[in-house]
């Protein structure tokens, strides 16, 4: 014989088959989560050192080195306590399971009445009729709440067995598998999938993103093209929709067109296209107004970035040099600018702000000329979140199962039942009790209610 | 009269519930619990009649919604989902003592949404995130789950009030549920929150891989309900532990409600590089 106790492999067996090495791992698991929620994660050191400022910053910068503290859902000690778990649950349950199958899958039922008569809970009365006449009576009811029932004659009476839900010991089986499937569908996810960004301009289309992680270039099989991005807002100014058109061009021809919006993403050959951002691109031309102080004439002229332009009347030269998507005055936000420069003919340079929303900024500086935006075609970007993971469907399924499990678990118990009749002078003494895997209060109240209906039926 | 005034009404008719209910535990008489069972019921109605009617306004003033989409309005929806759970248990056990410790729950849930200067009751058009289905089952199954951890909370506490006493003399804590009961009766409504946080936590995983193309991104938010979930999946498994009953148990369910208060309210409070989602709030 092989000395079982002894062997390695039965003690690191044993070790993971217990439950106590559940609760610390549950409760390492919820006091170590924490740290990620209280240090932002995955940030960069600038955003650190900004953050906690130079000291603070090299004291966590070191822990980083050693505990990913700055990654912690992905560093290798919270990986070994997910791990760890994972191969807690799955040996305990092979554990149990054999016994519980036992359990489960026995032809008849086994039923010992000692236990049932010496339980504090159960009920009983008398009746006047003989315990053949109860049978008739009783069975009919009894087996119409329970999936089993059974009757053994005895010398003076009958002992009527009935049991139901046997299969819900599962339940839990259930609920640990799908712990499997969840951990297992995000492994698969992490190694087979991505997750990238890409800005695409209206009218253009690409089929390069980059990566989230690792800002790497990753080239998708096909192109996505935005054909056009709009923005709706309410009369609140609050944002209201954003939308963006796409079409997805594979071998140059178009195979799919779809507007997508906010909770409602494209779905391509297991690539997810979803809307995450937008911005706007410089226009590339616009169309300025000169307003002259002098003779109070308006004149409009075409002007792009670095191309001057002569103003009428002599009035110097202006020259377009940048455009921001959010410029700063006087430390407000004062929204799209471009930024230029107007030479006077005497040679004077002043630079000038013209933002897309006020156009007559230009008239508090007070010169010969008054600059503005007078039209600009808009081209917007569209900012697209990337997404490839076929774990999705896996975790689902755990989705599923954990609540399909925890339903059965919490709300269905194996239920038995036992209803003893016995011959007691010219009357029948009747006993009702009832035992449960699970909620024995409620099988209390049960166990009540039957007697109460036994008693009562004619 | 206008859904923010029901709803202010409601929040004075749960104080005096609430008072009828602790009056009627100390001075052990049947009339002020009757009472308080039905100014509960009254209460519940105005509660009801609030939430419907402020989806109504939502309507009329064309963004309509359900009205679980910020603070105020979950809120109300918390204290509506405690009374539901808590008049079922008192229908169930018999009990009203229960009553002086879960009816102060959902009084203070309504009254912080009501009162609090922080909170506004405005109406408000949905950002383009929040617009999906899988938001509304989020919210009610999130707050069923926390409303059952609320009373489990309070249940908890009775326990330990009830244990503290050893000989059975406080005449107060006689009219108590017996300390077998109170535990059975916390298990239960883990066992209930514990179902209703899970799917909580999966139809918001469900909503943010349809909304931004991943289920679970470690969040402060995300994470500490992930967090409540371990404290009471920890629970469950503690009653499976030899000299794990009684008042471990009511500890690691206080420790749990505490987890669900953080992730409701303190969640904002942390500090973060990137703000929620890149067009959200
Ligand atoms: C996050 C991970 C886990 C979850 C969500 C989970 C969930 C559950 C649930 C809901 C129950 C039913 C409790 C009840 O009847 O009230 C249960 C029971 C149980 N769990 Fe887990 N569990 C997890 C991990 C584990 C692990 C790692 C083990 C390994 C030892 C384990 C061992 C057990 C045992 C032995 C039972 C009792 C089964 C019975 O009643 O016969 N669980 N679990």
């Amino acid at each position: 014989m092989i000395k079982k106790e002894t062997s390695a492999l039965n003690r690191i067996w044993k070790f993971f088959t217990s439950v106590r090495l559940t609760v610390i791992l549950l409760l390492s698991l919820a006091a170590t989560s924490i740290i990620g929620t209280i240090i932002p994660q995955s940030g960069t050191s600038s955003e650190y050192f900004h953050k906690y400022g130079e000291f603070w910053y090299k004291f966590l910068s070191f822990f980083d080195s050693i505990f990913d503290i700055f990654d912690m859902y992905h560093s290798w000690w919270f990986q070994i306590l997910l791990l760890l778990l994972t191969i807690n649950v799955v040996v305990c349950s092979i554990d149990r399971f054999s016994a519980t199958l036992k359990i489960i899958f026995i032809k008849v039922p086994p039923f010992n009445v000692e236990r049932f008569r010496r339980m504090k809970s159960k009920k009983e009365f008398s009746d006047n009729r003989t315990p053949d006449q109860l049978e008739r009576i009783y069975k009919p009811l009894i087996s119409k709440g329970f999936g089993y029932t059974r009757v053994e004659e005895r010398e003076n009476g009958f002992c009527l067995f009935a049991e139901k839900w046997r299969w819900t010991r599962l339940g839990v089986y259930v609920v640990h598998l799908s712990i499997i499937f969840m951990l297992l569908g995000g492994l698969i996810g992490s190694i087979f999938g991505f997750e990238g960004f890409v800005n695409i301009p209206e009218g253009e289309s690409t089929k390069s993103i980059r990566l989230r992680n690792t800002a790497k270039e990753h080239i998708l099989n096909f192109e996505i093209k935005c054909e056009d991005f709009d923005i709706s807002f309410y009369d609140t100014g609050a944002p209201k929709e954003y939308r963006s058109s796409l079409t997805i061009i594979e071998n140059t021809k178009p195979v799919i067109k779809k507007d997508i919006i906010v909770n409602d993403p494209l779905r391509y050959k297991g690539i997810n296209i979803f809307q995450s951002s937008y911005g706007t691109l410089p226009p590339e031309e616009v169309t300025l107004s000169f307003t002259s102080r002098e003779t109070g004439m308006e004149y409009k002229e075409k002007a792009a970035v670095n191309r001057p332009v002569d103003i009428p009347e002599d009035l110097g030269t202006f020259t377009i040099k940048d455009y921001r998507s959010s410029a700063g005055f006087k430390g407000h936000n004062i929204g799209e600018a471009f930024i230029g420069v107007l030479e006077s003919k005497t040679g004077n340079n002043t630079n000038i702000l013209l933002p897309l929303r006020f156009p007559s900024f230009d008239k508090m500086r007070r010169g010969d000329v008054v600059i503005a935006v007078a039209s600009h075609n808009h081209i917007y970007y569209t900012g697209l979140q990337v997404t490839k993971d076929p774990g999705v469907w896996v975790v689902y399924s755990g989705f599923i199962l954990i609540i399909v499990g925890c339903f059965i678990t919490f709300f269905m118990s194996h239920q038995r039942l036992c209803v003893e009749v016995s011959k007691s002078g010219d009357k029948s003494l009747v006993m009702v009790a009832g035992r449960s895997s699970k909620n024995k209060m409620g099988m209390q109240r049960k166990v009540g209610i039957i007697s109460e209906k036994l008693a009562k039926l004619k | 009269m206008n859904s923010s005034n029901i709803l202010s009404v409601t929040t004075f008719v749960y104080g005096l519930s609430a008072f009828l209910y602790i009056l009627s535990w100390v001075f052990k008489k049947q009339a002020p619990g009757k009472l308080a069972l039905w100014t509960t019921v009254f209460g519940l109605a105005g509660n009801t009649a609030g939430i419907i009617l402020r989806w109504i306004e939502s309507y009329q003033l064309g963004i309509g919604h359900a009205p679980l989409s910020n603070l105020y309005e979950s809120l109300v929806f918390f204290s509506w989902t405690i009374v539901v759970i808590y008049l079922f248990v008192e229908k169930k056990y018999k009990n009203r003592t229960i009553g002086a410790f879960v009816a102060p729950l959902a009084f203070f849930a309504i009254a912080y949404a009501s009162l609090s200067p922080n909170i506004s009751d405005r109406i408000q058009p949905l950002i383009p995130a929040l617009k999906s289905n899988w938001l509304i089952a989020h919210v009610i199954t999130c707050f069923i789950g926390y409303a059952a951890f609320a009373i489990a909370f309070g249940i908890s506490w009775m326990y330990l009030l009830k244990k503290k006493d050893k000989e059975g003399k406080s005449q107060l804590l006689d009219r108590f549920p017996s300390a077998n009961m109170l535990e059975e009766l916390t298990h239960q409504m883990v066992m209930f929150g514990f179902l209703f946080l899970s799917v909580g936590i999966i139809t918001g995983a469900v909503w943010a891989n349809s909304a931004w193309g991943r289920y679970w991104g470690w969040d402060p938010k995300e994470t500490w309900s992930l967090i409540t979930w371990f404290v009471y999946a920890t629970l469950l498994h503690a009653k499976m532990m030899r000299g794990w009953h009684g008042k471990r148990i009511a500890y690691l369910s206080i420790i749990g409600f505490a987890a669900v208060l953080f992730t409701y309210f303190g969640v904002n409070l942390l500090p973060g590089l990137h703000s929620y989602g890149a067009m959200g709030q």
